[in-house]
């Protein structure tokens, strides 16, 4: 317990980091941590969104320089400069955003990490052994783009189980997988902890950290607050330890006389050609999102989420006009502005670029979504801008989302992404939208933002309009909504209640069981 | 039949230049990066090989001296773009007019001088075959070395790690560093082969083609090269194929404005280039294969993070 580092280096410890920091700029992203990694060991590396522990394994693989500490493997001093040093040593890496070549196949992928002269056969023959004795099956010769991200992953970590690795370093593992997939690699993990492996396994899900990890060490701001064994912890108590105080629990009134109440928003037929030759058609999508309720998607990501957003929010047309209507009339062939100013609003998955103009001050920002629904109030004539208006209107929205910053009005660039997230949900809140559609409403957010995020949803819900939330994240789908639909691969199933919902039904859905026979499969299982 | 041959071998004597500048500039794309400044390469390439040829009256020695003054010339953009991480089009584009400038000043006073011509292969008996002696075994040595050079370079790239790896890096350059390869060396390397090939383009011009010095007498090929690499949508033998098509139209348009056809001849001179782009859009007709060719990481600076 404690930081407390013992003077010899215990050679039973694989890995030890003495006060290893990273500053960028003004930010230290790293302040002097300390880590020990015991062979044979699951250790858990915890901490919100920018708590800084990608900085600290991009150090320990060698794609980032520390400014100073120490490393030593197997007790001795190491300067780990490459990722080349880094294999060399016996470390591998299983990246969070992949390092994968989408043109290239599986085979050719694990070729290039290998540095060994032999044939591509043989390698894609070794990797197939491989992927099935680890109950992981791969085919080498498939092309990396085609592949869903599960199977991605799986890539990724034979490539690294290839390299015969003394330490294996897993970056958020189980963000794109489904519950089944996820029990999956935790076998695997299991098993090559007890061939003498130790695995460094950074996430933010407690539960699963509670689950497989032996220790954990977590970090907070840079810096380690706490090492733990989290098996004696509960998940609030690991939680507190993340976030330093207490997170407010999501409330959620129990939703009355939906089944009555107007369809907001209606997909009808949604189908959509694949625009370039990695993307994923759309088939056929039904979905009603009556006013008062929060509809959920649930979906590994890439099996068409992105795709329904952008035909949802017309930021790709539809050919038939129908096949979206919102608050009852036909709204497939409008522009985003065409269906803003049917009362729709919409908060795309990415922040920086498409949520909002890095370069450019909130206020601006704020005009530049809502200059046509909000023009009276905004524009004056002649189209001069009316900069106070726009600026308090800013400065409301800061308020009421309780948005932290540096400057009175900042560009967007300069807000964290948690707090940029907020501005954004609260520009569109805002305007009291009847329609409301969330690609990735918290993504990369820290709890308390994400907290009040989700609970702002609820609240429009609730005071009746149509809120449809698009997620990767299923204690959040669990927490938001009324009822969940789950999209695989460009299909959609109906929406199941959330009392009849459960994290095994959903898993099913998400890794391609029959839409609506979700039941079914359960009992085969 | 001797019409015949002569009408084949200025064809493959106006497409050799075109070849080899676009095989080189393949290799930069693939590895992610583009240069625009192959126009720029190739004349310097022209004035360098000329000058060396006339001054010590060998074209061997002039031809060398062509190589290795377009590589040196792209390594100028290979610090530019990949050191300093400018904008590759800006830099491309200015290397071309930088080369274009440059080697005007630098030729001045080799307008009219007499050049020194690359002698074709002549291999007694053989070459005096009827037809198949002259196409095959009498052309001038560039044409064999742009033919080895293309099969050289799809062994490279689609049978060799090393060609393995340079893709990769066009693919994705974060990707490639976070494995550890080297994406500044293989992207110099790339960059400087690239020059190396348009500087013998141009060699070819000038010791070759019309062994003489004259201003801008790259007449845009390099641009030509630029466009087949794209149309032929990054492979090799689609490039082969683009750089023919486009020397047996230019030629069979000469002759026919020499016949006096009576279509306006400013529509036969573009007829070369509308015919490559038909035929080489009408090849890449498969969207999916176009899109694994192309490489993705194109034209983006790569800042690496440390």
């Amino acid at each position: 317990m404690g930081g407390t580092v013992s003077a010899n280096h215990d050679r039973s410890n694989l890995l030890e980091v003495r006060g290893l920091t990273k500053i960028f700029g003004t930010l230290t992203a790293c302040d002097h941590i300390d880590l020990n990694i015991a062979k044979g060991e699951i250790h858990a590396l915890l901490g919100e969104n920018g708590a800084g522990k990608s900085t600290l394994v991009k150090m320990l693989f060698g794609s980032l320089e520390p400014n100073s500490g120490e490393i030593f493997w197997d007790g001795k001093a190491v300067k780990i400069t490459s990722p080349g040093v880094a294999k060399k040593l016996g470390i591998g890496m299983v990246f969070q955003h992949f390092s994968l070549f989408e043109a290239l196949t599986a085979a050719e992928n694990i070729a290039l990490s290998l540095n060994d002269g032999s044939p591509i056969s043989t390698i894609a023959a070794k990797a197939r052994a491989l992927s099935f004795s680890y109950g992981l099956p791969l085919d080498p010769d498939s092309l990396v783009g085609d592949l869903s991200v599960g199977e991605r992953q799986r890539i990724e970590i034979i490539r690294c189980l290839l390299q015969t690795p003394q330490l294996i370093i897993l970056d958020e593992p189980t963000s794109v997988l489904t519950p089944q997939e996820a029990d999956k690699l935790f076998e695997t993990l299991e098993r090559l902890r007890s061939e003498g492996k130790s695995i460094l396994y950074i996430s933010h899900r407690l539960e699963e950290v509670k689950r497989i990890c032996d220790r954990a060490t977590v970090l907070r701001h840079g810096k380690v607050v706490g090492h733990c064994n989290p098996r004696e912890e509960t998940a609030a108590s690991l939680a507190r330890m993340m976030v330093g105080s207490e997170v407010k629990a999501v409330e959620r009134a129990p939703a009355e006389g939906i089944e009555t109440a107007p369809a907001l928003l209606e997909i009808r037929g949604l189908t959509r050609k694949p625009a370039t030759p990695f993307a994923i058609p759309l088939k056929n999508i039904n979905l009603t999102v009556r006013a008062g309720e929060v509809i959920g998607i649930a979906g590994v990501a890439g099996n068409g989420q992105g795709e329904f957003f952008e035909s949802v929010s017309g930021e790709v047309l539809q050919q038939d006009a129908g096949s979206v209507r919102i608050r009852g009339k036909d709204a497939g062939a409008l522009s985003i502005t065409g269906r803003r100013l049917m009362g729709a609003a919409f908060v795309p998955e990415e922040r920086l670029g498409h949520g909002a103009a890095p370069r450019m001050k909130l206020s601006e920002n704020l005009l530049l979504s809502r200059h046509a629904t909000d023009g009276k109030s905004f524009v004056g004539s002649g189209g001069m801008v009316k900069n106070s208006a726009v600026y308090s209107a800013a400065q409301r929205i800061i308020t009421a989302m309780d948005v932290r910053k540096s400057a009175p009005d900042p560009e967007a660039a300069a807000l964290s992404g948690g707090n940029l997230q907020k501005f954004i949900v609260g520009r569109e809140l805002d305007r009291k939208p009847s329609v409301m559609i969330v690609n990735q409403p918290t993504w990369g957010v820290d709890a308390g933002a994400a907290a009040r995020i989700r609970q702002a949803l609820i609240e429009l819900a609730r005071s009746g309009s149509a809120v449809l939330v698009i997620s990767q994240d299923l204690d959040e789908l669990f927490e938001l909504s009324d009822a969940i639909a789950v999209m695989h691969n460009g299909q959609l199933s109906a929406p199941l209640p959330i009392a009849e919902a459960t994290f095994e039904k959903i898993g099913l859905l998400m890794g391609g069981a029959e839409p609506g026979h979700a039941e079914h499969s359960l009992e085969i299982a | 039949m001797d019409i015949t041959v002569n009408i084949l071998l200025t064809i493959a004597t106006a497409a050799t230049p075109l070849l080899i500048a676009a095989i080189g500039e393949l290799v930069v794309e693939r590895s992610g990066v583009l240069n625009l400044g192959v126009e720029g390469m190739m004349i310097m390439g022209a004035v360098g090989g000329f000058g060396a040829g006339y001054l010590t009256g060998s074209p061997w020695i002039g031809l060398l001296a062509a190589i290795i003054v377009g590589a040196l010339f792209s390594l100028l953009f290979a610090v530019m773009t990949l050191s300093l991480a400018t904008n590759q089009v800006a830099t491309g584009l200015s290397l071309t007019l930088l080369g274009l400038g440059l080697s005007g000043m630098i030729g001045t006073s080799f307008v009219g001088q007499p050049g020194v011509r690359l002698p074709n292969l002549d291999i007694p008996v053989i070459s005096s075959i009827p037809v198949v002696g002259r196409l095959i075994f009498g052309q001038d040595p560039v044409f064999y070395i742009s033919i080895a050079l293309t099969a050289a370079v799809m062994w490279f790239l689609f049978r060799t790690r090393t060609g393995l790896t340079l893709r990769s890096i066009g693919d994705s350059h974060t990707s490639a560093h976070a494995l550890g390869i080297k994406v500044f060396r293989y992207r110099y390397l790339a960059v400087i082969f690239g020059g190396a090939c348009a500087g013998l383009a141009g060699g070819h011009l000038s010791l070759v083609y019309t062994p003489q010095w004259v201003e801008n007498m790259s007449a845009g090929r390099g641009w030509i090269a630029l466009a087949l690499v794209v149309f032929a949508s990054w492979r090799p033998w689609r490039v082969l194929a683009g750089a023919y098509i486009f020397g047996a139209v230019w030629i069979g348009q000469l002759h026919a404005q020499a016949f006096g056809i009576p279509v306006p001849s400013q529509f036969l001179s573009s007829l070369p280039y509308l015919a490559t782009i038909v035929v080489l859009v009408l090849i890449s007709r498969n969207k999916r294969l176009t899109m694994m060719n192309t490489p993705a990481s194109l034209g983006q600076p790569f800042v690496p993070d440390r």
